[in-house]
């Protein structure tokens, strides 16, 4: 470090790499994480990216951006605005700028500010070079020349070369954060194994772009953030579709029972399917089905074979999955059904966060036909929440449907690895005996048993007809259907005795309260403590089980005097809440296609309390 | 991959009969395969604990509620994907699904040639009728160019699928073709069926005595039969007809009727059947054969033997397992990138 320099003592940072959807952004943030993860810093992540995999090059809709917060203590949310910006292109910019602190650094990749690139972005005139930002700390770097330089004798086309541009802005980024290049050099040894002539090439960027910094004079400063006090223990990163692959296989392990994963590809969901793909040296089998249907159908299937079915989806894909679930609850056989919400409705917003299919999984069947739904409220959550999905199904013999979105899929955080052997126990038994054995009666907490083919004496035949309440033969009887629809609705509502007490951040009574679920959890904790350490009293309560509510929720309402429900959505909650409780709800809205951020959330709790 | 558990005492038909009222129409086409279905079981050395016999929607859907092994009265066009679900998570149970032309080949139609193409080792039986019978009448993707019916008053301007080439099209390994009434020839068929390693599709002609009577009246009526159907057989020439006196020959792929005896031709001049061929273009020329040029196919189409999809689906586990060894929950929970706070 050139001595003199400036060292910025910070509580937390807000680091964005914005470029186009070819210039390795994504792997830049992902890589940048991580460092920053092993440093022990609290840190939470935003990876946006475009639903087009090329776009065409210097365009707005091509710009893939991802954001990083990292800091000296827990981080909820990836940062409402970026305190360093790395822009590839004037399109990166030009997105990007918005949520760039005023005074924040701007790193700019002035090669790419050409004539045809400005004009693509819509600039008028060169933003590096006129006035317009006079408010920001602005660095030019000729990031495509530089890495091009460095490369020189590589043997590389220039092509090739240019592709290692985001090694070079990440080793920047590296030095301008004080982060060591050995662990960033094994991991690229690691990455690019195969191709020995990139591990050279990206290691030779990555040096340039960090001993640029340290070489050239003109950053007046660099960053520096203290670890984060954390609970002991063992950490790693996860992503909330890498959190779910690792529960489910938990599940697998914990019960001793195979899971299996039917699926089909589709945004933002597939790397569940992808990661666990990759285990099957577990006892996992995986089932890329020709549609949406095929794959929950093919889950009901292993599911009535004695395994634990599962299928992973996002909004289109629940819409044609809604049959089937509806056969599943018929069946009464233990399914989990993961639906990475995004933007809808139709194909929507693929690729950005929002939380409106919560009314379609409550309610979106035809008939009476209910089932649990469970919602994760970050990455790490994912984990749990995946093991409560099958504990539920298993032990209610029912479908389960757990929202995730595409917040939470793709955004990574720390998580501390769990002990195996805290982990929750799940029993599964199933039933052997023949000796009055009815495929439909009932045990204290109205489940069926539980029995797979290949059981000698229990043959019996289920399906999507209504049954009767014993014997599961075909009924059309008009008191017996009754009876089961009732009976159903009782099942699932009987959910409730085992969820957990209502935790309340916050103020334990007073004011407010702030009512959520799903992704916007960190928001929204932070938003609450911020206004509570102000003397706010404020509490705020962040839902797993959406159906059926906790037990305890009724009265925790009564002990405010308002209660607000952000949510990513038009008030589906809202809703919900009013319907169940008869309580005065007020609704904050956001459809986006963004995250709420902390600053407008806490805007909303002062005015709402003054 | 397990092998079927060897039944002991021996089954009989009547383990395979539940106590549920068959509610299929008087004289409905599907009784007999039931019958066939229910006879052919016990024989397999297959316990009864290790059926299942799963359905979709429609007339002939009702199957498993009649066949006392575990079974499953499923979705519309949906069976081979549960099937297939179940065959993956338990490859050692012997899985048949039962479904008919507007459940497999409408509603279901993708699931039915993404079954083929995967050879997933599941029997799966068509009871073709050309028409939907448990909504009361209307056509089908098998019912006849201007056929009638009370969607196509004015007839039908579909163009029927063949299933037996929408079958081979798709890759199956073993595709076959029988009729209801023809009990030994039905029998025959669906051992070979059952015999299969790998997917077994037979089509069945039945016969819907509410809304499509007769449809395959010409193939079942004993005047009539022999000169409007061939049983196709590997190994044996392609000869048909009451006297045996007519026979079939490629000239590439172009068939051509041939009038055999009395200075005729041969049998040796008629093609032969091949089931075993790699590929499956000669079946595929067989399924093109239709009236009224030509006799109606019935017999085994192609039977060939390659590994199955849960087969391969296992093998994935053994191979990750060599190389990996088994997964250990505690391993997997803290892979990659780890550090730790004291």
């Amino acid at each position: 470090m050139a001595a003199g320099r400036a060292v910025e003592e910070l509580e937390s940072v807000v680091i964005r790499f914005a470029g186009d959807s070819g210039d390795g952004m994504q792997l830049a943030g992902d890589e940048f994480s991580r460092s920053v993860a092993t440093a022990g810093h609290g840190f939470a992540t935003r990876p946006e990216y475009p639903s087009e995999i090329r776009a065409p090059v210097g365009t707005l809709f091509g710009v893939s951006g991802y954001q990083i917060q990292y800091s000296s203590h827990q981080v909820f949310t990836p940062g409402d605005a970026a305190d360093v910006l790395i822009a590839m292109n004037p399109a990166a910019l030009r997105l990007s700028l918005p949520e760039v602190k005023p005074g924040g650094l701007i790193i700019a990749n002035s090669s790419a500010f050409t004539e045809a690139n400005l004009t693509r972005a819509g600039y008028a005139s060169n933003p590096l070079s006129d006035p317009s930002l006079a408010e920001y700390r602005v660095y030019p770097v000729d990031i495509g020349g530089l890495t091009t330089q460095a490369l020189a004798g590589s043997g590389l086309s220039r092509k090739e070369m240019a592709r290692s541009r985001n090694y070079f802005a990440l080793g920047l980024a590296l030095w301008l954060h004080h982060r060591p290049l050995e662990d960033e050099i094994a991991g690229i040894e690691r990455r690019f194994a195969a191709r020995p002539e990139l591990v050279a090439a990206n290691i030779a960027a990555l040096r340039a772009g960090y001993a640029y910094g340290e070489t050239t004079e003109i950053f007046p400063v660099t960053y520096r953030v203290r670890p984060a006090p954390a609970e002991p223990g063992r950490y790693r990163s996860v992503t909330g579709n890498q959190a779910l692959a690792l529960g489910f296989v938990a599940a697998s392990e914990l019960t001793g029972i195979r899971l299996f994963l039917g699926s089909y590809p589709i945004t933002p969901a597939s790397d569940i399917l992808h990661t666990i793909a990759g285990l099957r040296h577990f006892d996992v089998v995986t089932f890329q089905a020709e549609d949406e249907i095929a794959a929950v159908c093919s889950a009901i299937g292993a599911a009535f074979g004695g395994a634990l079915g599962l299928t992973t989806t996002s909004g289109p894909g629940m819409a044609l999955k809604t049959e089937a679930i509806g056969l599943a609850v018929m069946t009464e056989l233990p399914l989990v059904i993961v639906n990475v919400q995004r933007g809808g409705p139709s194909t929507g917003l693929p690729t950005r966060v929002e939380q409106a299919d919560l009314l379609q999984a409550i309610y979106g069947r035809p008939g009476e036909c209910p089932l649990p739904v469970l919602a994760a409220r970050s990455p790490a959550d994912c984990f749990d929440c995946a093991l409560e999905a099958f504990r539920i199904a298993t032990r209610y013999m029912t479908p389960v449907i757990l929202l995730s979105d595409g917040g939470i899929g793709n955004s990574a955080e720390p998580w501390r690895i769990p002990d195996v052997g805290s982990l929750p126990r799940l029993e599964v038994r199933f039933r052997t005996d023949p000796d009055g054995y009815r495929v439909y009666e009932r045990d204290e907490r109205l489940a069926r048993a539980w029995v797979r083919p290949g059981t000698p004496g229990m043959e019996h035949r289920i399906g999507g007809l209504e049954k009767d309440c014993l014997t599961g033969n075909i009924s059309g009887d008009p008191a017996n259907h009754q009876r089961m629809v009732e009976t159903r609705e009782a099942k699932v509502a009987g959910v409730a005795r085992d969820i957990p007490p209502t935790r309340v951040h916050g103020a334990q009574s007073g004011d407010l309260l702030v009512v959520g679920w799903g992704s916007s959890y960190g928001a929204i904790e932070q938003a609450v403590s911020q206004a509570h350490a102000r003397g706010v009293a404020v509490g705020h309560v962040h839902l797993r089980h959406l159906n059926p509510l906790p037990a305890d929720l009724g009265d925790l309402l009564c002990r405010f005097r308002r209660v607000l429900v952000p949510e990513l959505n038009l008030g589906q909650l809202s809703r919900l809440l009013r319907d169940r409780y008869l309580v005065d709800v007020e609704e904050l809205h956001k459809v986006q296609g963004r995250p709420f951020t902390v600053a407008e959330l806490h805007r909303r709790i002062v005015e709402a309390v003054s | 991959m397990s092998l079927p558990r060897e039944a002991s005492p021996p089954l009989t038909r009547k383990d395979f009969e539940t106590d549920q009222e068959v509610r299929w129409c008087p004289g409905c086409g599907d009784f007999a395969v039931l019958s066939q279905v229910q006879k052919l079981l016990p024989t397999l050395g297959i316990r009864r604990e290790d059926f299942v016999v799963i359905s979709g929607i429609g007339c002939s859907s009702r199957f498993p509620y009649y066949v006392d092994t575990y079974g499953m009265h499923s979705i519309h066009g949906r069976a081979p994907a549960i099937a297939t679900g179940l065959k993956l998570a338990r490859p050692e149970l012997s899985v048949w699904v039962v479904t008919g032309d507007g459940d497999a080949l409408a509603i279901g139609g993708n699931h039915f040639i993404h079954l083929m193409r995967r050879n997933v080792d599941l029997k799966i039986l068509l009871l073709n009728n050309r028409i939907y019978g448990l909504t009361k009448g209307q056509s089908s993707p098998t019912s006849e160019f201007r056929q009638r019916s009370k969607t196509t008053p004015m007839g039908s301007i579909d163009r029927p699928f063949n299933p037996v080439a929408l079958a081979l099209g798709a890759g199956a390994t073993f595709v076959a073709r029988s009729l209801d009434a023809d009990q030994e020839h039905l029998a025959g068929v669906l051992r070979q069926a059952a015999l299969h390693r790998g997917t077994a599709f037979v089509e069945i002609y039945q016969n819907c005595v509410t809304f499509n009577d007769g449809a395959f009246e010409v193939l079942t009526d004993r005047a009539t039969r022999d000169d409007a159907r061939i049983l196709i057989e590997h190994g044996r020439p392609l000869v048909f007809g009451r006297n045996r006196d007519r026979g079939i020959r490629f000239d590439g792929t172009e068939p051509r009727l041939l009038v055999l005896g009395g200075g005729g031709a041969g049998e040796a001049e008629c093609s032969r059947h091949d089931a075993h061929a790699s590929g499956s273009g000669s079946a595929f020329l067989l399924s093109q054969l239709e009236p009224p040029e030509f006799p109606v196919p019935l017999g085994v189409f192609r039977s060939v033997t390659v590994p199955t999809y849960e087969e391969l689906s296992e093998d994935l586990g053994h191979r990750a397992r060599a190389a990996a060894g088994r997964g250990r929950l505690e391993t997997l929970l803290t892979s990659g990138t780890t550090w730790t706070i004291e």
